[in-house]
């Protein structure tokens, strides 16, 4: 491999880990601050595929479809927190498991009976959609540089959020000690709602960005969870920095993998995992 | 209370039961003349519409020969398989101990297919399979009940290496989903190509029904080989060939394949897929009577353009017709059937075929460019060719 097509795969395993990350801070999130575990969080990024399909559609334009999407996603997010995960937060995480992978069913059902079972691709905007080239015979494609802009811009609004803003100082004091903090005079509640929403949201872009890249069909949801949870197991449980870095650690290892050993491709994720628990059981940074 | 409840709902389901015909004795079912025959396909899902394809295509040749098999009514029976493997053998099963069918066609998906032949090769009932081209049913799994008059999933691949060398493309990359089909598929073009003098540099693959191929086009357009070929079809043969123009390889570096790769998914393409060059046993725009007029027939029949899976389905219907025909409607007579089943030529619209001995088609593959959104036929890649069979061995009926 030489040296362009070893930055090729460097943006390309870049890309990759930004939108894992996406995924996995909102999965970290709930967890580490409510101590939900949500099976349903893949539903989310499956849900964004397909409005941002269906949006641009009506539409004809997938700037205005993320936007509209993603305010319908938090909304979204808001009602579920309301009508159903709330009352959850104190039950076993059995309870909770039971829930949410019901919920799976839920949107799989929901989403065939109103989007149907096809396969369905979504364009790159016109703008976006050039190649920038590298050298001679190599070159990358503009909207992927677009989608890791987004994801970095994301993720430090993320940061910013949740260590410099006075939300945020509730929001690591809710996950810190709830009663204590509910003691304060602190709406935990409220704090919940908004941090579920918080992880909602970035579920759903995530997926609406993916879509032109990674197609829209039924059943996107559960592969990308699967990934998610490898990446929240390598980060550490409850902690964003570890997200982070496991999901640019996983991204590495899937893109590089993929073009190196295509033959264990599948396998190599996994054994990043094991390996990383067998030194640190609880992850990277675990809080 | 209880009691007297349990047995009131258990009186009421036996004569449920009763009315609908589960519980008649064998003997009044075994006096109606008809031929009982059983559809098990996909009619929900991502392949509903090849399902339905293949449906149509069967009543349209049994219709042109009257509508009936070997002079006896027919009986339709129908389950939707859901391209579920799981629940293979639970759906073929219904079909056979449920409904007593005489015949099973199905199915398109070869996970659900493997169910199929698992149940084929206990009940012995006569199967025939008008899509799924997973290679044990007609090599190691081979049984004298089971006929498929589609393709392996290594036959359109098998043609595919020469006329890739003889154009002069001696080092290629191979691409696919790594998953049976794809594997299957790479088999025949391993074979095919490497015998014609060609190399192949680098073998990718990802997890079906993945889509997402960047790496992958990276590390091609880092290998420069002289040609791309491939394995995919559906909505991932669509965003392929799409991705590899966005990739500034459509051009540059000639890309063929397997022809699922372009059936179905032109529209989808657009312009990304012109000049793509693949090998199939038939084409949309193959220019003979005999596929002019079944073309046009079955659109004005079903008010829906035929496609390879409409012809196999068609195929099927004119096998099952014919071998019927030969052995004057008399279906228990199972070793004049098979025997019959196993002689036949059928006249088809992608040109005549026989049967190989382990029950699967020999046939023409072309050779076919996409242009303007349809796939041309350029020539003939392969005569008569068969599949290997290896491991086929065939028990006597």
């Amino acid at each position: 491999m030489d040296f362009s097509t070893f930055l090729l795969q460097l943006l390309n395993s870049v890309q990759y880990g930004l939108l894992l990350f996406m995924l996995a801070a909102g999965l970290t999130l709930i967890f580490g601050i409510m101590g939900v575990v949500n099976l349903a969080h893949g539903s989310f990024y499956m849900l964004g595929a397909y409005l941002a399909w269906w949006l641009t559609r009506s539409f004809g334009s997938l700037t205005l479809a993320i936007a509209l999407g993603s305010v319908l996603a938090v909304a979204f997010g808001l009602l579920l927190e309301r009508l159903l995960f709330r009352h959850f937060y104190h039950r076993d995480h059995l309870d909770q498991v039971l829930l949410t992978f019901g919920l799976i069913y839920v949107f799989e059902e929901a989403r065939s009976i109103f989007w149907g079972d096809d396969v369905h691709g979504v364009s790159i905007p016109e703008a976006l959609g050039a190649s920038i080239p590298l050298t001679d015979n190599l070159s990358y494609p503009v909207y992927r540089l677009f989608m890791s802009g987004l994801c970095i811009v994301l993720a430090i609004g993320l940061y910013l959020l949740i260590s410099k803003t006075r939300l945020g100082m509730k929001i690591r004091a809710g996950a810190f000690n709830h009663d204590m903090t509910e003691a304060l005079g602190i709406n935990i509640k409220r704090i919940h709602a908004i941090v579920f929403a918080l992880g909602v949201g970035l579920a759903t872009i995530a997926g609406m960005i993916a879509a032109p890249i990674s197609s829209v069909y039924p059943n996107m949801g559960s592969q990308v969870l699967i990934m998610c949870f490898v990446v929240v197991v390598i980060g550490g449980i409850g902690s964003v920095r570890g997200a982070l870095i496991a999901a640019l650690l996983v991204g590495a290892v899937d893109t590089f993998g993929k073009v190196l050993l295509p033959q264990v491709a599948g396998m190599l994720v996994y054994i990043l995992m094991a390996a990383v628990l067998l030194w640190k059981p609880e992850g990277l940074f675990k809080q | 209370m209880t009691t007297r409840r349990l047995v009131l709902t258990r009186s009421a389901a036996v004569v449920g039961a009763a009315s609908v015909g589960l519980l008649l004795p064998q003997i009044v079912r075994a006096q109606s003349n008809r031929v009982r025959v059983g559809f098990m396909l996909p009619y929900t899902g991502t392949f509903a519409q090849l399902g339905v394809n293949i449906e149509n295509g069967v009543r349209m040749a049994i219709n042109e020969k009257g509508g009936k098999l070997g002079g006896r009514e027919i009986e339709w029976f129908k389950v939707d398989d859901e391209s579920e493997p799981s629940k293979g053998v639970e759906n073929a099963q219904r079909l056979v101990q449920r409904d007593k069918v005489d015949v099973l066609i199905g199915t398109v998906h070869s996970g659900v297919q493997m169910g199929i032949q698992r149940v084929a090769r206990e009940s012995g009932v006569l199967s025939l399979i008008p899509n799924a081209g997973v290679h044990a049913a007609t090599r190691g799994l081979c049984a004298p009940n089971v006929f498929r008059t589609s393709f392996t999933n290594s036959q359109p691949t098998l043609a595919l290496g020469k006329p890739m060398v003889d154009k002069g493309l001696k080092k290629a990359v191979w691409i696919t989903w790594k998953y049976a089909a794809g594997d299957e598929a790479f088999e025949g073009f391993k074979e095919s190509y490497t015998k014609a003098g060609g190399t192949i540099v680098k073998e990718l693959g990802l997890p079906f029904p993945n889509v997402e191929f960047q790496a992958l086009l990276t590390e091609i357009a880092s290998l420069n080989p002289d040609a791309v070929a491939c394995f995919f079809a559906g909505g991932g043969a669509a965003k392929f060939i799409r991705d590899y123009a966005a990739a500034g390889l459509k051009g540059k570096i000639p890309l063929w394949g397997s022809g699922f790769l372009t059936e179905g998914v032109l529209d989808a393409a657009g312009a990304a897929a012109d000049g793509i060059m693949t090998t199939m046993h038939y084409s949309d725009s193959l220019d003979t009577p005999r596929n002019n007029k079944f073309r046009g027939d079955f659109a004005r029949t079903f008010k829906l353009q035929p496609d390879v899976y409409a012809v196999q389905g068609y195929d099927t219907g004119l096998l099952l017709a014919q071998g019927m025909e030969a052995v004057k409607g008399d279906i228990g007579n199972k070793q004049a059937l098979y025997k019959a089943l196993e002689t036949q030529t059928i006249d088809s619209p992608r040109g005549k075929w026989t049967m190989s001995k382990a029950h699967n088609p020999v046939q023409d593959i072309y050779l076919r460019r996409v242009e303007n959104k349809e796939n041309k036929v350029i020539g003939v890649a392969a005569k008569a060719l068969a599949d290997s069979g290896a491991g086929c061995k065939m028990a006597s009926a």
